[in-house]
C-alpha cells in the first residue's frame, strides 16, 4: 500500500478556505448594496459589473504575465472583492472610466505588483478610491439625492444609469444633491444648528437615507463578526474613535460641530469600519493591535472630516494607518504562554 | 478549600484552542479487544526518552513473561520486559514508530503460546520502605510516562521535589480527535487508576490532587466519581470544557490552577506534577500485583477499519497484526498514523511494533483525512492567532520562517510553540505552518549547534597556541634558569673573595623570593578564580548542567589552592622580615647585576608556574573554559613582569646607593665592562651595517670598513670574554692596572665612534635628502609624514645626538681625569664618579636608541610582537636602572662637589 506520509497535523477544518473568507465578506455587503440600490438606482449595480470585469480582468492579465495559475488565484475571490468594495465606494452614476481605473489601479498597481494577495501594504480597494478621488474630483463628488429631495421626484431608471455611466445624462443635476457630511463640510458661516435647519442635505429625508445605508453595512459587518472571520476589534475601536472625538469636540463647541450620531450614521462610517478597516493583509495581527489600528483610523476619520480638505475621511484614514500597521505589530505583540510580559519591537537578543 | 473538599476542582480557561470533530464514537462501540499473540514480538530497546535499555539476553535465550531483558543504561533510561514467554529469536535492526521512519535495534521475540510468567514480585510494604526504594522499584518495572513522551516516570517523580508540590494532576483530557484509549481504561480500571493516584500521592504528597478530564467522557466521569465517592477520596475531578489542545501538559495545567509553565521551564518548577492515566494504572499493577509494564491500551481507529476498537495490546505486536484484528481495507488505507490525527505521526510499514507510548493507530481512508489542499497566500486573516494555545503570532512566525529571519522569529516566541496544529487546522489558506515552524526552530538549532562546533574549534585552536607558547615559554625559563647558574657561579666567586657572602645573607633573599613568588601565585590564582566563578555563572544562567558540575569541582579546587598558598605565605613573612635586617646589619651591598637577576628569576618562575598551570588546564578534560583561563594567565603573567620590574628597579636604587660606595669598585668595573662589551656589540651591528651599504653602493670605502669590522668584532669577543670569565676580568680590571686597558678602549672606542658619527651623519643627510626629494616632487606634508623618511631622520639625528654625547664625553673625561689625577688622591673618587656619569650617560642614550630601533621592529615584523616587547621591557629595564644610577651618581658627585 501506498501510505501518505507527511508529518502532523494530518487534518484541517473542513470548507473554510480563503475563497470561503472571500465570498463571505462579499456576502455580507448585499445588505448594503440592497439598500443603496433601492435609495440611488441602478447605478451601484452597473458599477459593480464594471469594477468585477475589471477586476478579473487586471488580475487574470498580471497573473498571465508574472506566470501564475490564473484560475487558481482567481478562485480565490480576492479579486472580486476588492471590485466589490470599490463598487459600492464609488458614487452610484460615476463614469464608468473612473471606476475602471480606479478597479484596475488596485488590482494592478496595489495587490500584484507588491506580489499578489497577502503581499500588499495598503488595501488595494482603497489605493485604488484615493487614485480616483484626488484625480478626478468633479465626477467623485456627484452623489445621488433621494427621490424626496431631488428636483426629479424619483429615481434614475436602469436606462437612464447606464447612460449616465456610459454616456452623459443631461438631466443628471437634478437626480444629484450634496451628501449630508458635504452639505456640512460646506456651511462655511452658519453654526450647527442654521445648518442643520437651512441646508437640504441635512434634512431628515437625507440623513435618513445615509443612516439606512449604514445600518444595512452594520448588519453584514456584525455578520462577519458572528462568522468569526473579522474580530470586533478593529470596528469596535475605529467606531468607538470616532465616537469619542465627535463627542468630546460636541461637547467643546456644539454650535460648530455635528453630533456623534450623525459622525457615525453619515459617509462610509461602518462600510469603512467593518469592511474596509478590517482587510486583514493591510491591518495589524493581534488583538492589541488592531485596537491601536483602528482606534487611529477613527481618529484620522474625523480629523478629515473636519479639518481636512474631503468630506470624508475612510480611505485616507485607512491608508495612513496602513503605513503604522507593521510598526505597531511589532510593539503589540500578546505575551506568550508561559512569558511574565509581553515583548515588544524588535531587540534580538534580548530574552524574556 | 481543603476544608470542604469538593470532588469538582475550580477549571480555568487557556487561549485559543479548537473544536475538530471527535470521531472518537468509532473505536467506543466495541468492548475492549484482547488480539491473539503475534508471531514475533518486536521490542525496540528505545521506547522512552533517554538512552537507549542494555539488552541482558542473548540470542536463542528463553524467556518468561515479565522476565527483565533489558535494563537501564543511565540515569535517563528504562527496564525493558518480555511481553510473553517465549525465545529471543534476534537482536537486531528493525523499522521502529518513530517520525523519522527509522530502525534501530530491537529484541525480537518468539513467543511460545504458554505465557508462563516468571516469579512476581509485589511491593506490598510500599507505604512502610523509603521512597526512593519505591522509585528504583518503579524503575525496574520499566515504567515511563505513556501519555506520549516516554519519560521515565522515576526520574519525573524524582524532579517533581524541586519545589513544595501545590498540584498533582491526573492527565485525563485526551483532547486529541479519535484517540479513546485512556477513556477506555478509566472505564476498565476506574479502581487501579485511583489505586495508583493514591500510590503516587504517597510518593510525591502533593496539596492537591486532580484529574483533569474533558467533558466529552461521560461515562468514565461517572465511573471516576463513583469510585472517589466510594473510597471517600481527597482526589478532585476536573470536568473541562472539550477544546483541543485542553490535554497538553502545558494547557491542562493553566485550566486547573490557572498557573502558567514559564517558558523554557518545567512544571515541576511551579510546583507542579503531571502524569497520564496510563501511568498510574501501571505504577498501580506493577507495586500491587509486581507486573512490570508489558501491555497498554491502544486504540484501533479509522475509517479503513472495519471494527475500530480499543484493545490492550502487548508490547512489541506489530502494527499489521492489529491492523488484521480490526478487520482493515487495504484498499481504503490511505494514511497509517500512530498518535491522533492533530500531533501523530505517519507511518512507513504496518510492521512497526506497538511501543509503551503508542495511544492510537489511526488507519484513515482517503476521504477521511484528505491529502493537504495547495498552499495559498497568507492574507493575515489572524484565525490562527485566535487559535494559538500559546498566545503567538502564527501568521507573523510564518512570514519570518519565509524569509528565513530566524532572529525575528525567535524574537516572536518561535520556541514556546508546542507544535499542537491548532493554527494549522483553522489555517483558510491551506497553510502548513507547523511544517515551517519545524523547519524554522530545526534551522535555528542547527546554526546553534554549528556555532558550539565553531567556538570549540577555535577553543582547541588557541588550546593548541597556549600550548605551543607555554612550551616556548619554559625553554625560555630554562635559558634563563641556566643563565642564572652560570652568574651564580661568578657572584659566589665575588662574595668568596671578600668573604662577606654569609649563609644568612643568601638566605635572606631566598625568603624574600619565596614570598614574592607565592603572592604573586595568589594573585594569579585569585583571578583564575574569578574567571571561573563568572564562568560558572554564565553556565548556570544558560542550564549548560554537565559544565555547571565541571565548574563547580574546578572553583572549589582554586579555592583550596588559594588557601593553600596564603597560609603558606603566612609562614613565611615570619622569615622575610629577617632578610632586610641581615642585609642592613651586614651591609653586604649585593651587587646591582645580582638583584637584577633575582628579579629575572621571579619572572622565569612566574613562568613555569603559568607552564605547570597551563598544563593542568590541558589535561582536564572540558575545553570550554581554556581559552579564557589561559589569557587570564597570560595577563597575569605581564603584570607579574611588571611587579618583577619595578621591584628591581626599587631593589637597584636601595643597592646601588651601596654601590657608590668605593666598596662596589669590583662591581662597577664589571659593569664598566659589561657597557664596553655593549658598545664594541652595537659598533660591530653599525660597521656590518655601513659595510653592507657600502656594498651596496659599491663604495671604494668598503675594504676600510671591513677592517672596522674585524677589528670591531675582536674588540667585542675580547670584551665578552673577558665579562664571561669576571675572575680573571677582575683582577686585570683593579684599578692600578685597569688605566692601559681603559686607554686602549678609549681609543678603539673613539674611532669607532669616529665612523659611527659618520655613517649617522650620512644617515641624516640621506633622510633629509629624501625629504626634500619628496617635497620637490610636490607631495603633500602628510604623504611626506606617511612615508618614513621624516621618521629615519629623526632616529639618525637620535643616534647622531648619542654618538657626540660619547665623543664629547671621553674628551672632558681625559682633560678632567688627567689634572685630577695629578693632583691629590683625594680627588680620584671624584674623578671615579665623573667617568662614571659618563659612562651612565653613555648606557642611558644606548638604550634609548635601542628601544628605539625595537620599536621600529615591533612596527615592522608584528610576528615577532612578543619577543620584541620583551626585548624592548628588558631594554626599558635597563634604560631605568642606568638612569636611575646616573642620578644617583651626579647627585653624589655634586655633594662631593659641595662637601670640598
Amino acid at each position: 500500500m501506498a501510505l501518505l506520509r507527511i508529518t502532523s497535523p494530518h487534518t484541517q477544518r473542513a470548507g473554510r478556505r480563503t475563497s470561503w473568507v472571500m465570498q463571505m465578506v462579499i456576502l455580507a455587503t448585499v445588505p448594503g448594496i440592497v439598500v443603496q440600490t433601492w435609495l440611488f438606482g441602478w447605478g451601484t449595480l452597473i458599477n459593480l459589473m464594471i469594477a468585477s470585469i475589471t477586476a478579473l480582468l487586471s488580475e487574470a492579465a498580471i497573473l498571465a504575465i508574472r506566470r501564475r495559475a490564473v484560475g487558481f488565484f482567481l478562485k480565490d475571490y480576492s479579486a472580486l472583492l476588492t471590485a466589490v468594495l470599490l463598487g459600492v465606494a464609488l458614487p452610484p452614476v460615476v463614469p464608468w472610466w473612473v471606476t475602471v481605473t480606479a478597479v484596475a489601479f488596485a488590482i494592478i498597481f496595489a495587490k500584484q505588483l507588491y506580489g499578489g494577495l497577502g503581499n500588499n501594504p495598503f488595501n488595494p480597494a482603497m489605493v485604488g478610491y484615493a487614485i480616483v478621488l484626488v484625480s478626478f474630483p468633479v465626477p467623485m463628488s456627484q452623489w445621488l439625492g433621494v427621490q424626496s429631495m431631488i428636483p426629479a421626484g424619483e429615481t434614475l431608471s436602469f436606462m437612464q444609469s447606464l447612460q449616465a455611466i456610459f454616456h452623459q445624462l443631461p438631466v443628471i443635476d437634478s437626480y444629484t444633491m450634496a451628501t449630508p457630511l458635504d452639505g456640512f463640510k460646506h456651511k462655511d458661516l452658519l453654526d450647527s444648528q442654521a445648518a442643520f435647519s437651512s441646508i437640504a442635505a441635512l434634512q431628515g429625508p437625507s440623513l435618513n437615507s445615509w443612516l439606512w445605508v449604514n445600518a444595512a453595512y452594520l448588519v453584514g459587518g456584525l455578520g462577519l463578526i458572528w462568522l468569526r472571520i473579522i474580530t470586533w476589534h478593529t470596528p469596535a475601536a475605529t467606531l468607538g474613535a470616532l465616537l469619542v472625538m465627535a463627542g468630546v469636540f460636541h461637547l467643546f463647541d456644539p454650535s460648530n460641530t455635528a453630533t456623534p450620531f450623525f459622525h457615525l450614521t453619515t459617509g462610509a462610517a461602518m462600510f469603512g469600519a467593518f469592511f474596509i478597516a478590517t482587510d486583514p493583509v493591510s491591518s495589524c495581527t493581534s488583538n492589541r493591535g488592531k485596537l491601536i489600528y483602528g482606534a487611529g483610523i477613527g481618529i484620522l476619520i474625523y480629523i478629515i472630516r473636519s479639518w481636512g480638505g474631503y468630506p470624508d475621511g475612510v480611505a485616507f484614514g485607512v491608508l495612513l494607518m496602513n503605513f503604522a500597521a507593521p510598526l505597531i505589530d511589532y510593539y503589540t505583540q500578546p505575551r506568550t504562554y508561559g512569558h511574565k510580559k509581553a515583548k515588544t519591537g524588535l531587540k534580538i537578543g534580548e530574552d524574556n | 478549600m481543603r476544608t470542604e473538599k469538593p470532588q469538582t476542582a475550580k477549571v480555568f480557561s487557556f487561549h485559543g484552542g479548537i473544536h475538530p470533530p471527535e470521531n472518537k464514537a468509532q473505536s467506543l462501540q466495541l468492548p475492549l479487544g484482547k488480539p491473539s499473540l503475534p508471531s514475533e514480538l518486536i521490542l525496540p530497546l528505545g521506547q522512552h526518552i533517554g538512552q537507549s535499555s542494555r539488552p541482558l539476553v542473548k540470542v536463542g535465550d528463553k524467556v518468561l513473561k515479565g522476565e527483565t531483558i533489558a535494563i537501564n543504561n543511565g540515569f535517563l533510561s528504562s527496564f525493558l520486559h518480555a511481553p510473553t514467554s517465549g525465545t529471543i529469536t534476534a537482536i537486531e535492526e528493525r523499522l521502529i514508530a518513530h517520525p523519522s521512519g527509522l530502525s534501530d535495534l530491537c529484541i525480537v521475540l518468539t513467543p511460545d503460546g504458554n505465557e508462563t510468567w516468571t516469579d512476581l514480585e509485589p511491593l506490598n510494604n510500599w507505604q512502610d520502605i523509603s521512597k526512593t526504594d519505591v522509585l528504583a522499584y518503579l524503575s525496574e518495572m520499566g515504567i515511563v510516562g505513556m501519555g506520549g513522551a516516554g519519560f521515565p516516570t522515576q526520574v519525573k517523580l524524582q524532579g517533581a521535589h524541586k519545589n513544595p508540590l501545590t498540584h498533582f494532576i491526573i492527565n485525563a483530557a485526551e483532547c486529541e480527535p479519535y484517540i479513546t484509549a485512556d477513556d477506555m481504561l478509566i472505564r476498565e480500571k476506574t479502581l487501579e487508576l485511583v489505586a495508583g493516584i493514591e500510590i503516587l500521592q504517597h510518593l510525591v504528597e502533593a496539596e492537591n490532587v486532580i484529574i483533569g478530564i474533558e467533558d466529552n467522557k461521560p461515562t468514565a466521569i461517572a465511573a471516576l466519581k463513583t469510585v472517589l465517592t466510594q473510597r471517600n477520596s481527597d482526589i478532585q475531578l476536573a470536568v473541562v470544557p472539550t477544546k483541543y489542545p485542553s490535554g497538553g501538559e502545558k494547557q491542562l495545567i493553566q485550566l486547573l490552577t490557572g498557573k502558567e509553565v514559564p517558558s523554557g521551564q518545567y512544571p515541576a518548577d511551579i510546583g507542579v506534577l503531571c502524569q497520564n492515566v496510563g501511568t498510574c494504572v501501571a505504577i498501580h499493577d506493577a507495586i500491587t500485583q509486581g507486573k512490570p509494564l508489558i501491555s497498554r491500551f491502544t486504540t484501533l481507529t479509522g475509517d479503513a477499519l472495519k471494527s475500530p476498537q480499543n484493545v490492550e495490546v502487548l508490547f512489541g505486536t506489530p502494527v499489521a497484526h492489529l491492523l488484521e484484528y480490526a478487520d482493515y481495507e487495504s484498499k481504503k488505507l490511505s494514511r497509517l498514523i500512530m498518535g491522533g490525527p492533530m500531533m501523530g505521526y505517519t507511518l512507513d510499514s504496518a510492521a512497526v511494533p506497538i511501543v509503551k507510548t503508542s495511544n492510537c493507530i489511526l488507519a484513515a481512508s482517503k476521504k477521511e483525512l484528505p491529502a493537504p489542499a495547495p498552499e495559498q497566500a497568507c492574507i493575515r486573516c489572524g484565525m490562527c492567532e485566535q487559535a494559538c494555545p500559546a498566545s503567538l503570532l502564527p501568521q507573523q512566525l510564518l512570514w519570518f520562517s519565509k524569509s528565513q529571519e530566524f532572529e525575528k522569529a525567535e524574537h516572536h516566541n518561535l520556541f514556546d510553540c508546542i507544535e499542537c496544529g491548532a493554527c494549522s487546522y483553522v489555517c483558510p489558506s491551506s497553510i502548513p505552518l507547523v511544517q515551517y515552524y519545524r523547519h524554522s526552530k530545526s534551522s535555528i538549532r542547527e546554526a546553534r549547534e554549528a556555532n558550539v562546533k565553531a567556538d570549540l574549534a577555535k577553543q582547541r585552536f588557541e588550546a593548541r597556541k597556549a600550548r605551543q607558547d607555554a612550551e616556548a615559554a619554559e625553554k625560555e625559563a630554562k635559558r634563563l634558569a641556566r643563565q642564572k647558574a652560570t652568574t651564580n657561579k661568578a657572584t659566589d666567586a665575588k662574595k668568596a673573595a671578600p668573604a662577606k657572602a654569609t649563609p644568612t645573607a643568601a638566605a635572606a633573599p631566598a625568603t624574600n623570593d619565596e614570598s614574592k613568588k607565592l603572592k604573586v601565585d595568589i594573585a594569579i590564582g585569585k583571578s583564575k578564580l574569578k574567571k571561573l566563578q563568572k564562568q560558572l555563572l554564565e553556565a548556570q544562567e544558560n542550564e549548560h548542567v554537565e559544565e555547571i558540575s565541571n565548574l563547580q569541582l574546578q572553583v572549589t579546587d582554586q579555592e583550596k589552592a588559594i588557601a593553600a598558598l596564603e597560609e603558606q605565605l603566612a609562614k613565611t613573612p615570619s622569615a622575610a622580615p629577617a632578610a632586610p635586617a641581615a642585609n642592613t646589619e651586614k651591609a653586604t651591598p649585593a651587587p646591582v647585576s645580582d638583584e637584577l637577576k633575582k628579579a629575572k628569576v621571579d619572572v622565569a618562575l612566574i613562568g613555569v608556574k603559568l607552564k605547570k598551570l597551563q598544563k593542568q588546564l590541558v589535561e582536564t578534560p572540558d575545553d570550554q573554559e581554556l581559552k579564557d583561563k589561559i589569557a587570564a594567565f597570560e595577563a597575569d603573567l605581564k603584570a607579574a613582569q611588571d611587579i618583577v620590574s619595578k621591584l628591581s628597579s626599587n631593589a637597584q636604587s636601595s643597592t646601588n646607593a651601596t654601590a657608590a660606595e668605593p666598596k662596589a669598585v669590583m662591581s662597577d668595573e664589571l659593569k664598566k665592562l659589561k657597557i664596553d662589551a655593549a658598545i664594541a656589540k652595537a659598533a660591530v651591528k653599525k660597521v656590518e651595517k655601513a659595510l653592507k651599504k657600502a656594498e651596496e653602493i659599491k663604495a671604494p670605502e668598503a675594504d676600510a670598513i671591513r677592517q672596522q669590522l674585524k677589528e670591531a668584532q675582536q674588540r667585542a669577543d675580547e670584551l665578552e670574554k673577558a665579562l664571561a670569565n669576571p675572575e680573571t676580568a677582575a683582577p686585570k680590571a683593579a684599578p692600578e692596572k685597569a688605566a692601559p686597558t681603559a686607554e686602549n678602549t678609549d681609543a678603539e672606542a673613539a674611532k669607532k665612534r669616529k665612523i659611527d658619527l659618520a655613517i649617522a651623519k650620512a644617515g641624516i643627510k640621506k633622510a633629509e635628502k629624501n625629504i626634500q626629494l619628496l617635497k620637490d616632487q610636490g607631495k603633500e606634508e602628510s604623504e611626506i609624514e606617511a612615508s618614513e623618511w621624516p621618521k629615519k631622520l629623526i632616529e639618525a639625528q637620535q643616534k647622531l645626538a648619542a654618538l657626540e654625547a660619547e665623543e664629547g664625553a671621553p674628551a672632558p673625561v681625559e682633560k678632567t681625569a688627567e689634572p685630577v689625577a695629578n693632583s691629590e688622591a683625594k680627588a680620584e673618587p671624584e674623578m671615579d664618579l665623573a667617568t662614571q656619569i659618563k659612562k651612565e650617560k653613555v648606557a642611558v642614550a644606548l638604550a634609548k636608541a635601542q628601544i628605539n630601533k625595537l620599536n621600529k621592529r615591533l612596527e615592522s615584523t608584528p610576528e615577532e610582537a612578543e619577543s620584541i616587547k620583551q626585548e624592548i621591557a628588558a631594554t626599558e629595564q635597563r634604560l631605568q636602572s642606568a638612569e636611575a644610577l646616573l642620578e644617583k651618581l651626579i647627585h653624589s658627585q655634586t655633594n662631593m662637589q659641595e662637601n670640598r
